[in-house]
């Protein structure tokens, strides 16, 4: 099956995002950082392990009706860093965005120290994280010090 | 916006001559070995000037000691009372409104509102950076979790200047609890401000300094090398470090009983090494060292906390921005 064909399986959507060259296998972890269950309503293509010219395998994902913000789309780069995204209306791409990994992370992930103080439930406190490497990624919590690394935030976002 | 230029030059002037006014103090790496030196020097002038002050009579200090402390407690209040400064504050969290189920936020808020500077320490990491980004007053971190203990490392420096001249040049092995031990991780990043020959880090492997340490000794350029045991290393190193593994760290009892001799210091080990080979340690110590080390020329330990309270001092007044 060659990119083509893979493009005719899936009809163009009206208006929304498309989120393409997300490294193969990946996409179900991008739809867990954007928080879509499904249970939204939204009209959502998921294809994986297409052909791609530039990866070699690829995911993609087409969301109807939902346009993605700017911070949502470099919370991507931390799993999909090669990910671009396409929003849509009118059948015709209206913007196009490259994420990019922010330099400071916030909220979304946990800090994996339990003596963290952003754990520490009584505090109206949301982690943070500093990005000290990009490849391969390395985020620090600027609590408490703890280095953690893409796997182990992958597995914080499987979880 | 004129205005707020202005705000902004005059911050940068206070910034360069005052580098430590109205500052915050989490960890020793927010410091420069500059820093460090004016700050040595000041403490210099306390140590041999140790009497009493009224430089700082128009300021309260709050020590906040979430977690029990005696001798960081006892020697911030002797050198926040000797400059003149009034000195409230509390220890653990028991019989007061933390225990209640108080936020630590509303803690600082109304330490805040009472106090100039405030001195915390807590059993939770990152609890000194939230309290200094709540607190207009400058918060000093006395200690949070493992993290950090930077005022504890700088008198490790200091008293290391005092005993050898320099920081620069030396070989440091840093023994024991490397991965749960607020002081001697603070230690590790205190010597990365200044150029060490080698720093050996001495534990067993369950207690090995964490990643974010190494990353900095090694972002830094700092030679260093893991080892297990000190009689690897104890004819190289000029000084030995010395901090306690405690027991509860191991999983199985046995396995601490099997290792602890390994990181007891004797005299008859200290024999083997320099002539010039000095122990520190931030104490309280239990049976780390042998009972007959303290007595010996080896000891200098009970030196290094006494220049707890100078080092201190040089702090506060730094922060507070007036001189002696």
């Amino acid at each position: 099956m060659n990119p083509q064909t893979a493009s005719l399986t899936v009809s163009k959507i009206r208006n929304g995002t498309v989120i393409d060259h997300i490294p193969a296998g990946k996409a179900l972890l991008v739809l867990r950082i954007l928080g879509i269950t499904g249970k939204e309503g939204f009209r959502t293509a998921v294809l994986m392990n297409v052909e791609s010219k530039k990866l070699g395998k690829k995911d993609i994902i087409k969301i109807e009706e939902r346009e993605l913000t700017s911070d949502e789309v470099n919370v991507i780069a931390l799993v999909a860093p090669s990910a671009t995204i396409n929003i849509i209306r009118e059948y015709n791409v209206y913007k196009k965005l490259r994420v990019q990994i922010p330099q400071i992370i916030r909220g979304f992930i946990k800090c994996p120290n339990p003596t963290c103080i952003t754990n520490r439930g009584r505090e109206a406190l949301k982690a943070r994280f500093k990005v000290i490497k990009r490849q391969p990624l390395l985020l620090q919590c600027v609590y408490c010090g703890t280095i953690i690394s893409q796997e182990d935030l992958e597995k914080q976002l499987v979880m | 916006m004129e205005q707020r230029i202005n705000t902004e030059v005059w911050k940068a002037l206070i910034r360069a001559f005052l580098p430590f006014k109205g500052r915050d103090v989490i960890s020793i790496l927010d410091f420069t070995r500059e820093d460090l030196e004016e700050l040595f020097e000041r403490a210099d002038y306390f140590l041999e000037h140790r009497r009493s002050y009224r430089l700082l009579e128009d300021y309260v200090v709050a020590l906040a000691f979430f977690e029990p402390s005696t001798r960081t407690r006892l020697s911030f209040e002797t050198a926040a009372k000797l400059l003149g400064a009034k000195v409230i504050g509390f220890t653990s969290e028991e019989g007061i409104s933390i225990a209640k189920g108080e936020s630590l936020a509303d803690t600082i808020r109304m330490l805040d509102a009472y106090a100039d500077i405030i001195v915390i320490r807590h059993r939770y990491e990152g609890a000194a950076l939230f309290a200094a980004e709540i607190a207009e007053s400058p918060v000093i971190n006395a200690g949070d979790g493992k993290q950090h203990h930077p005022t504890q490392a700088m008198l490790d420096l200091y008293t290391i200047r005092k005993l050898y001249g320099s920081i620069d040049g030396l070989v440091y092995g840093v023994v024991g609890d490397l991965r749960y031990g607020r002081a001697a991780s603070s230690f590790i990043y205190g010597l990365t401000l200044f150029k060490p020959k080698k720093v050996y880090l001495i534990s067993p492997p369950l207690l090995r300094a964490r990643p974010e340490v190494l990353e900095v000794l090694k972002e830094r350029g700092i030679p260093f090398e893991e080892v297990t045991k000190v009689d690897e290393v104890v004819e190289e190193v000029d000084v030995l470090y010395v901090t306690r593994i405690q027991k509860e760290r191991f999983p199985d009892p046995l396995e601490y009983e099997r290792v602890k001799g390994s990181y007891r210091i004797t005299i008859e080990l200290l024999k083997r090494g320099k002539e010039h080979l000095r122990v520190l340690h931030p104490l309280p110590k239990v049976d780390e060292i042998e009972p007959a080390v303290d007595t010996s020329k080896y000891a200098a330990y009970f030196t290094q906390a006494r220049f707890g309270v100078p080092v201190r001092m040089a702090l506060l007044i730094l922060i507070a921005g007036v001189e002696p």
